[in-house]
């Protein structure tokens, strides 16, 4: 009998409903707070903002328990922060700190908090999903019951190690959930520019895995899609594909002119604005009030000045343990 | 104490050996499995693991799809995952197409996440030429990994080291890559069967001599050491000087041979521009400069694709001949 | 018909040795020219003629000491019935001329191809046996320049030499010049020199195990001895005479110099701010220390008061028409020299910091100009880098005036009623009471200090 740890039945449905409003407020909030420090050359770097996408993360980590592996691309703020990873490590880690999670070696793009199971972090469009048919085999050998959660976007679906990695893990039969962020372009190219079959879940579902599409701008239904999904994996039904439909509101990177969409393209995307939805939801139906949604900003706002306070008074790596890290210490 | 006495010592070759090494590691450690293309029902394109699916199961031997990505990156998400995976690469060409999972995942984990994720997992891949097998299946690239700082790099020469130094690889907490050259398993030495691991940090000296160093590795030694027999022939004494480890380089046995010969001769079967001779030679003429008495030599295989007829491939390679050539200019 | 005379290269200097002539009789020779090399007991100098034209007889042969003055050649105007040229002389006929140097010179000049090769070329060719006439020169019009010849004589004299051979050469005392080398190319090589050292009969011949000979080695050979004793007395020789000019300059100094001295604190703060800020945009070569500044200093204020910048001659003051600020330069080995930064008044500090070190490199290896040690009109020396903080001098006769700077220290002092710690340095002034008084050399530290407090302007 495989244990079975879901994220359980929602005790109360509105509280819920407010938690992933914060979830999600807290990624906006923290990215758009990034934007700033960006300016204010505090983080350097790349930085991809995950901002519109937030129901994505929030939605698909409700249904992993703390023990399921997550893996992520480059634009992983809001994964590590839905997952649980600390703000002030989160932030810390932007502004290059040791006191960041990975010890100011990675940077916006590879966050890494192994306490968290959590495994970045990966820039290299692709790279992560072996690496987590791997960690779902070991599971599967070791006859541990967990789902190894992959997100990546649609541009991975063109890479080779999408298509290697997708048949491995059918092929084994492994606990993966394959989380597919369709924003609808890798990078600049736009996906009917880049593929020859838009339907990526159809082409998952060439492999024999279950998978569907699903609306990545409504958090609720992403959760509800991500629970049936992970219960399935969990269950032994092999890897599952979710092809999450949703959008980048803001540009590839720090550095994108962003030409390459539509204006009227974009300000379509932004009125299906995933948090503006729960919000208007929530208040709606009475579950939540001007002043409750104030409280709840005000509470962010003072978690990122604290996360920013002590990133600013953190220490940076000595330069002398540069070269730490590069292999394992070793017994002598 | 076990003494061993001359009947116990038997032949093996260094196939048997490398086989004996992986069966040794499947017994002692239930982490420690077998991925590659053709390991299981195949028994190995070389047939070095021949024998291991009927002993351990299809779960411990696994045959892997044709998509060396997706199954080398898979053994870094299972050895993240806590396993002990053996990646076998048929061919050290194949590798290229896992080279991203290798260079940005299995050498960068640890640095990248600040410590937190080590690697340990072992890749085995068949090197080197002289079978007729042309320009995609030839080639030495070991010196190409050994440039990459996070991995370990091995190339067991001898049929002692085939023995031993897979169990030492397992034990390292960080990736090791073990070369096989494809001339050398049908190599054949008395190997005394109490023979076990070996260490993988040191280069050794495989006879001594006062004349010049003659540097070697892999598939290069037993030429390195029909040059010395000729050599010894004419009265010139060769020190030949078994690299053993290509990253981290000991440096401490070449250089204290060089300042006992002050003379170099570099064979390598690597092509010789940018090669892992030009490291060594330039890591002699920093370290040991006013020991030199003559130039340092480098034998490498011409700049060609090797090339299927059969003189022309002899012609590339690295011969005792050209060896022994080499080693009277630096004499003179 | 002009004179050249053994110049005096500094008040210390009462008689010259001809160390080389650079020209040779019948050689033309242009104002500016360095025709000479005279010792001074301080340095080799490489001293310049001061007329254009040919060059007569050669009275005063290498090797010779003469008294300042005297008579050393003539230089006659070009044009004028010269000595005839050389060729048509017979070599036996001719005053000594050094040595059998070919005169590829003159024919190129007749050829009216690339311009005559200036005396120190053709004495650096004769030096290093290079054959002018072979060489095809890369400077203007053909001129044959001194990397011309220096690459001449590396592409010759350059050994083909293995590191252990070089190495293992010095430690057995081996000459490499006359080792045959047995390697490729003829590359000299351990053996090579083993077997010298063998038949000098000084080191053991090479033996396995290596490690027995490695420390039987290092005694050096006795052939090698006799060169280096000599090198070594002749050293000592030198230092012996230098120490014998010096002293008897400053005693001279001292007899005669009715000394008076002032001093004075000066705050040194806008100076070293100015400084920190102006080195941070320069390339470390080129950070200009604070002994620039001084220097700089004492320059402009010996033109704001004359009296201090000159000579007592014929018991009168004669002041100088420029400031010729001698420097006080420690050699390595013994001794000092003060040879002058021509118009140091007139110099942007990062000039006058060049010049400096460009000093300070040739003094040390003995290549100084004589009119650099003729000219110095009053001489600043700072011991501050070795930690002094007052430094009261001995005036460089004839000159009547040696200013001295200490270390710069950090020192609590009241600025504008307000106590703060500042950098400091002390300034002195040596001056020559038969030249002026108390009062003017007072003038003279007062200037040095306003003008330190303006960097800026410096």
């Amino acid at each position: 009998m495989t244990r079975r740890r879901t994220a359980g039945a929602v005790p109360d449905e509105g509280r819920h409903r407010l938690d992933l409003l914060r979830e999600m407020l807290r990624i906006r909030r923290f990215e758009e707070q990034c934007v700033e420090l960006y300016s204010a050359a505090k983080i350097r770097g790349f930085l991809h903002l995950y901002i519109g996408e937030e129901a994505v993360a929030v939605g698909v980590c409700q249904a992993l328990t703390p023990d399921d592996p997550v893996v992520a691309t480059y634009r992983e703020h809001g994964h590590a922060l839905a997952r649980g990873v600390s703000m002030d490590s989160l932030m810390a880690e932007m502004f290059a700190k040791v006191t960041g999670c990975s010890r100011g070696r990675g940077g916006s793009m590879h966050i890494f908090d192994a306490g968290r199971r959590f495994y970045g972090g990966n820039a290299i469009v692709g790279g992560g999903l072996p690496l987590a048919v791997g960690m779902a085999l070991a599971d599967k050998m070791r006859g541990i019951s967990r789902v190894t959660a992959c997100f990546f976007g649609d541009g991975a679906v063109a890479e080779g190690e999408f298509h290697e990695s997708a048949n491995l893990a059918a092929l084994w039969d492994l606990p993966v959930l394959f989380c597919c962020e369709n924003n609808g372009y890798a990078m600049g190219t736009a996906l009917e520019r880049a593929h020859a079959e838009t339907d990526l879940a159809a082409r998952a579902g060439s492999y024999g895995m279950v998978s569907w599409a699903v609306d990545g701008m409504d958090v609720l239904a992403v959760e509800h899609a991500a629970r049936r999904a992970a219960e399935a994996v969990r269950d032994g039904g092999g890897p599952h594909f979710l092809e999450l439909r949703t959008y980048r509101f803001r540009a590839h990177s720090m550095y994108d002119p962003d030409r390459y969409r539509d204006k009227a393209e974009i300000e379509a995307w932004k009125a299906r604005d995933p948090i503006t939805a729960l919000t208007a939801h929530l208040k709606q139906s009475g579950q939540l009030t001007d002043h409750d949604l104030e409280v709840l900003e005000k509470e962010i706002a003072a978690e990122i000045a604290q996360a920013i306070d002590a990133a600013e008074a953190a220490d940076t790596e000595p330069v002398e343990d540069l070269t730490k890290f590069v292999y394992s210490p070793r017994p002598t | 104490m076990k003494t061993v006495t001359a009947q116990e010592v038997k032949p093996v070759s260094y196939r048997e050996a490398l086989r004996a090494a992986l069966r040794e590691a499947l017994l002692k450690d239930e982490r420690v499995f077998i991925m590659g293309e053709d390991v299981g029902r195949y028994g190995g394109c070389y047939g070095v693991t021949l024998g291991l699916l009927e002993e351990f199961g299809p779960e411990r031997i696994r045959d892997a799809p044709l998509s060396e990505s997706a199954f080398v990156g898979a053994g870094i998400g299972a050895a993240l995952a806590g396993m002990r995976p053996i990646v076998e690469v048929m061919t050290v060409n194949f590798s290229l197409l896992a080279l991203d999972q290798i260079m940005n995942n299995a050498a960068t984990l640890l640095h990248m996440s600040g410590g937190q994720l080590n690697v340990p997992l072992v890749i085995r891949l068949t090197t080197g030429a002289g079978r007729q097998v042309a320009a995609q299946h030839s080639h030495s690239l070991e010196g190409w990994y050994a440039h990459i700082p996070g991995l370990r790099i091995v190339a067991p020469a001898t049929v002692e080291d085939a023995r031993g130094m897979l169990w030492t690889a397992l034990e390292d907490p960080d990736p090791v890559l073990i070369f096989e050259h494809a001339g050398l398993y049908n190599a054949t030495s008395e190997l005394s069967p109490d023979a076990g691991p070996v260490d993988i940090d040191s280069a050794a000296i495989r006879r001594p001599g006062r004349d010049v160093t003659l540097i070697a590795y892999g598939g290069m030694l037993p030429k390195a050491m029909a040059a010395a027999g000729q050599l010894a022939a004419d009265g010139i004494e060769a020190e030949v000087v078994d690299l053993r480890t290509l990253r981290p380089l000991d440096d401490a046995t070449v250089l204290a041979s060089v300042r006992r010969t002050h003379r170099v001769v570099i064979a390598d079967e690597g092509w010789r521009s940018g090669s892992l001779s030009a490291e060594i030679s330039a890591r002699i003429t920093e370290q040991a400069f006013y020991d030199l008495d003559a130039p340092v030599e480098r034998v490498c295989t011409a700049e060609v694709p090797i090339p299927y007829a059969w003189h022309l491939e002899e012609a590339a390679l690295p011969q005792p001949e050209t060896i022994a050539a080499a080693v009277r200019r630096a004499v003179g | 018909m002009a004179e050249f005379r053994m110049p005096s290269l500094g008040a210390d200097m009462d008689e010259g040795t001809i160390l080389e002539w650079l020209v040779k009789t019948g050689d033309e020779v242009h104002k500016g020219d360095i025709v000479a090399v005279v010792d001074t007991a301080k340095a080799a100098v490489e001293v310049e003629c001061f007329a254009s034209g040919v060059i007569g007889d050669i009275l005063i042969q290498p090797g010779q000491t003469v008294p300042v003055g005297t008579l050393l050649a003539m230089i006659n105007p070009a044009g004028e019935a010269a000595p005839p040229p050389r060729a048509v002389v017979p070599a036996t006929a001719a005053p000594p001329p050094p040595a059998p140097a070919p005169a590829p010179a003159r024919g190129r000049a007749a050829a009216a191809v690339a311009p005559a090769p200036s005396p120190v070329i053709r004495h650096l060719a004769r030096e290093l046996g290079v054959d002018l006439g072979k060489l095809h020169g890369t400077g203007p019009g053909g001129k044959v320049t001194h990397a011309d010849v220096e690459a001449a004589a590396a592409a010759r004299k350059r050994l083909r030499v293995s590191p252990l051979a070089r190495r293992l050469a010095a430690e057995l005392g081996v000459d490499l010049t006359v080792v045959t080398g047995t390697g490729s190319g003829g590359a000299i090589r351990a053996d090579d020199v083993r077997r010298a050292a063998a038949a000098a009969g000084t080191a053991p011949v090479r033996a396995a195990p290596e490690a027995a000979e490695r420390q039987a080695a290092p005694p050096p050979a006795v052939a090698a001895q006799p060169a280096g004793r000599l090198e070594t007395e002749q050293a000592a020789e030198r230092q012996a005479a230098m120490r014998r000019a010096i002293g008897n300059l400053m005693a001279r100094s001292k007899r005669e110099i009715p000394h008076y001295y002032l001093s004075t604190t000066i705050d040194l703060e806008p100076a070293v701010q100015w400084l920190r800020n102006r080195n941070r945009d320069l390339p470390v070569p080129s950070r200009i220390v604070p002994a620039a500044l001084l220097l700089k200093a004492a320059a402009l204020a010996a033109r704001e008061v004359p009296q201090m910048n000159g000579f007592w001659k014929d018991d009168h003051f004669v002041a100088a028409q420029h400031v010729h600020l001698g420097v006080a330069i420690s050699l390595r080995d013994a001794g000092m020299v003060a040879p002058a930064i021509h118009d140091a008044d007139t110099l942007p500090v990062t000039d006058l910091m060049a010049c400096l070190r460009d000093l300070v490199t040739r003094a040390r290896t003995g290549r100084l100009r004589g009119s650099e040690m003729t000219d110095p009109t009053i001489t600043v020396t700072n011991l501050g880098d070795r930690g002094v903080e007052t430094v009261f001098g001995v005036i460089y006769p004839p000159q009547v005036a040696l200013a001295g700077f200490g270390k710069v220290t950090s020192a609590p002092c009241a600025v504008g009623g307000l106590l703060g710690v500042r950098s400091q340095v002390t300034a002195t002034l040596a001056a020559d009471h038969r030249a002026s008084d108390g009062y003017t050399g007072a003038r003279y530290l007062e200037a040095v200090t306003r003008l330190l407090q303006k960097p800026e302007k410096l």
